[in-house]
């Protein structure tokens, strides 16, 4: 929870107005940075907020502002705050309040509304914000006189936090915000009495969990968003110990159990590592953990783990059965779960099954591209790994959307939650940048870099200069390979090669860096990736790096959209070619056989 | 997992502006095929309920209800499908009938508890309450009359007898949670 705020002068009883409620509210809730931009109907509560201790982040564009209010909140466990005006810019909004629903991130959004008296007569700047975002938001208030306020403020932000996170929009109209009324506040627990989320796993299932796993002979644990969530890492990691179970982690997953634990066998998925794919599809028992079987993870659902049992362990009763029907639903918190099962779980060995999981690495961990030889060509993945090491897998990540995001997810090895910032359910490109923002004001002292694709990167690139406006310090990796990577990627493999609407001509990023003041560099070599990071490591201000990497790499491998989650995509392997030709595989350009 | 099939939910929800407009919504964005709804006030001052009926398999429908559940605003959700209950819809159809026919049209209705409310020398109106299945088939006897409109409510629906089960949702307590 977001600690309070101490210093306020206590207004309780005092007439005030409604934009002095707002932000009573706000700092009462623990607030002391949003991210915003003004505009009429907003003004009011703009004025007022001069009055308290509230750091504003003027974004560049109010899209930036929601993922600002996300990464803070993905970051920091809290509530992320971010305020708009009516109209456009709140339908600005939208995108980032639909990526921060997919995940699950608790946001309060405040926007502005057109005076009550104009409501529903196309007024200058009206939209029916509420109903805009009803489907995106975890739910939403209109908020038409000042009285209401300090209520519904409280309530969003109990909202948001509990259950399931989720973001809230608040509108708010100007009317309410430059009324008068006595300013009252409660600290009594808020109830409502259609909202219960607060669950208690039934004994009986508990019951049938504790025999499916002690009785299990090829178990495999899923580690996802909801573990981090439930701060369950710590008794996860005890009852994977006990039990010897292998674990296999979601995208939003990576870091709630540590990367470097040996009982971690990587990403599951499209994406994910053919030896986690095949287990799963092995495996006589699925223990998923706060995840929802997307179809990104499941791959086609009539082939998917046709031997497993399944527990599911979820807080939101509505994703039971809903992707994969299981065996024993758990509707609770992760951890209290886990906690419950702890004891009751006996101590097993698994041997043989993880020997054959470890057998089923020996193919693919050959065909990994990281550790191959520098020839002077830049891949992706080399970048990451590199940075992986040089920041020895501490720093917090913010990643965009595309093959940037699965180098990374493959790449970095997180051994911390809340390390990894990525947009996994919406896939919003544009989102890097303004939520690496938001982390920063979250985690004011660890190291933040973005990583971030040259398409994504120009969506939301005017957020630099808020991040120098600011004067913070973020690193950016530009991961610039002259396409819309993982959509030519698609096409290459898909689409007969035909590479429509991909290819992409951008600004010199570096000069951009320039223009804004900020320090750019350019990296067309692997020996000189690590110079760089050291470079952007020692600069005060945000740095730029622009990676020129290989154009026409694939993310590899890869389970096709809906295909068998076994049936995976490798990385070719040509065999060195002779001296002289060039018809060969570049990234396997090794000269001597490395098998 | 069982067949799809119809299946009737009384939902409670807090009489406020746009509720209906969630619940609505709700069944949209998942996909969740509405057959009828009705919405009323009850005795209870704040409470609104609503009787959905639905094609729904077993999962699904617990999959609404959860997915109900998550609504701020939705009280109260019971799945009657398989409990005892009475279930009516109401109906006025309004039939071509001349002086001739009148008598055979009163006879049909008189079997099917239907009861004319409005008559011209040129029309009938008929009103019916009961299951929708009685209604559809009042409809199919008087089609060859020529039915000139009709409209009908949604069904409405109320479990039998049971004072407990009546009793276990009037006024929903709200739980404490230990997230706050
Ligand atoms: C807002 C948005 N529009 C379109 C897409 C579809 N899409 C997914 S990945 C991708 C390409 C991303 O290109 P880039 O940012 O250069 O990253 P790369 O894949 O090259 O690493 C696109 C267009 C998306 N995810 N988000
Ligand atoms: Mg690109």
């Amino acid at each position: 929870m977001n600690q309070p705020n101490t210093e306020l002068p206590n207004r309780v009883g005092e007439p005030l107005q409604g934009a002095q409620i707002l932000w009573e509210a706000l700092v009462r809730e623990g607030v002391d940075v949003v991210f915003g931009y003004p505009g009429g109907a907003i003004m009011p509560a703009y004025d007022a907020m001069i009055q308290y201790p509230i750091h504003h982040v003027l974004t560049r564009h109010e899209q930036g502002a929601s993922h600002m209010a996300d990464g803070y909140a993905r970051a920091s466990g809290k509530v992320g705050v971010c305020v708009s005006t009516s109209g456009p810019g709140a339908t600005n909004m939208v995108t980032g309040i639909a990526t921060a629903m997919l995940d699950s991130v608790p946001m309060v959004c405040i926007t502005g509304q057109v005076p009550s008296a104009l409501i529903g007569t196309d007024a200058f700047q009206e939209t029916d914000i509420t109903g805009v975002t009803l489907p995106i938001t975890k739910h939403n208030y209109l908020v038409t006189r000042a009285e209401q306020i300090a209520d519904t403020i409280r309530e969003a932000f109990y909202v948001a936090r509990s259950g399931r996170p989720g973001p809230v929009v608040v509108d708010i109209t100007k009317d309410a915000q430059q009324q008068r009324c006595t300013f009252e506040w409660s600290d009594a627990p808020i109830e409502l009495p259609g909202y219960r989320p607060d669950y208690t796993p039934l004994d009986s299932q508990m019951d049938e969990a504790v025999r499916l796993i002690n009785e299990a002979k090829r178990p495999v644990l899923f580690c996802g968003h909801g573990v981090s969530e439930a701060g369950a890492t710590e008794v996860l990691t005890a009852l994977v110990e006990k039990a010897q179970i292998p674990v296999a982690c979601t995208l939003l997953g990576l870091g709630a159990f540590p990367a470097s634990h040996p009982k971690n066998l990587g990403m599951m998925g499209m994406h994910g590592e053919s030896w986690v794919n095949a287990a799963i599809q092995k495996a006589d028992l699925l223990i998923a953990v706060g995840m929802r079987f997307d179809d990104r993870v499941t791959g086609n659902l009539k082939t998917y783990a046709p031997t497993a049992k399944k527990i599911h362990v979820e807080l939101d009763p509505a994703e039971i059965h809903k992707n994969v029907h299981v065996d024993v639903p758990i509707v609770g918190d992760a951890r209290d779960v886990l906690e419950q099962l702890l004891p009751r779980v006996e101590p097993r060995e698994h041997a043989e099954w993880l020997a054959h999981i470890d057998a089923l690495k020996g193919d693919s961990a050959v065909r990994d591209i990281k550790d191959l030889p520098d020839l002077g060509k830049l891949y992706a993945a080399h970048v990451i790994h590199d940075l992986y090491r040089l920041t020895k897998g501490e720093a917090i990540i913010v990643t965009d959307v595309g093959q940037h995001q699965m180098w990374e997810a493959q790449y970095y090895k997180h051994d911390l939650p809340r390390k990894l910032i990525t947009s996994g359910g919406l896939g919003t490109m544009g989102f890097a940048l303004p939520a690496a923002i938001g982390a920063r004001f979250a985690k004011r002292d660890d190291a933040v870099w973005v990583i971030v694709g040259d398409g994504g990167f120009q969506m939301t690139a005017c957020e630099l200069a808020t991040c120098v406006q600011e004067g913070i310090k973020l690193n950016i990796a530009l991961i610039n390979n002259g396409f819309l990577g993982m959509v030519r990627q698609w096409q290459e493999f898909f689409f007969g090669g035909r590479y429509v609407a991909t290819p992409l001509h951008s600004p010199d990023f570096v000069k951009l860096a320039d223009a804004h003041g900020i320090k750019g560099l350019r990296v067309t070599q692997r020996a000189e990736v690590e110079a760089a990071v050291r470079e952007a490591e020692a600069t005060p201000g945000t740095v730029l790096i622009d990676f020129r990497v290989e154009q026409e790499d694939s993310v590899y491998p890869m389970v096709p959209a809906g295909a068998d989650l076994h049936d995976m995509i490798q990385r070719p392997y040509t065999p060195p070619a002779a001296p002289g030709t060039t018809d060969h595989n570049p990234i396997f350009e090794t000269g001597e056989d490395d098998r | 997992m069982t067949e799809a099939a119809s299946r009737t939910f009384a939902i409670f929800v807090e009489d406020k502006p746009g509720v209906l407009n969630r619940v609505a919504s709700l069944f949209r964005r998942r996909s969740f095929n509405i057959h009828s709804l009705n919405v009323s006030t009850t005795h209870e001052p704040g409470v609104s309920r609503m009787t959905v009926v639905c094609e729904a398999d077993g999962d699904t429908a617990k999959r609404i209800e959860a997915n109900l559940y998550k609504l701020v605003n939705v009280l109260w959700v019971d799945d009657i499908t398989h409990a005892p209950t009475v279930e009516r819809a109401l109906a006025l159809i309004k039939v071509r009938v001349g002086r001739d026919a009148r008598a055979e049209v009163l006879r049909v209705c008189e079997v099917f508890g239907a009861r004319p409310v409005d008559l011209s020398l040129e029309t009938m109106t008929v009103e019916m309450t009961g299951p929708e299945d009685h209604i559809q088939s009042l409809v199919d006897v008087l089609r060859p009359f020529e039915i000139l409109e009709m409209v009908q409510t949604g069904a409405v629906a109320m479990t039998r007898g049971s004072v407990e089960r009546a009793q276990s949702h009037p006024t929903i307590p709200a739980r404490r949670t230990h997230a706050a």
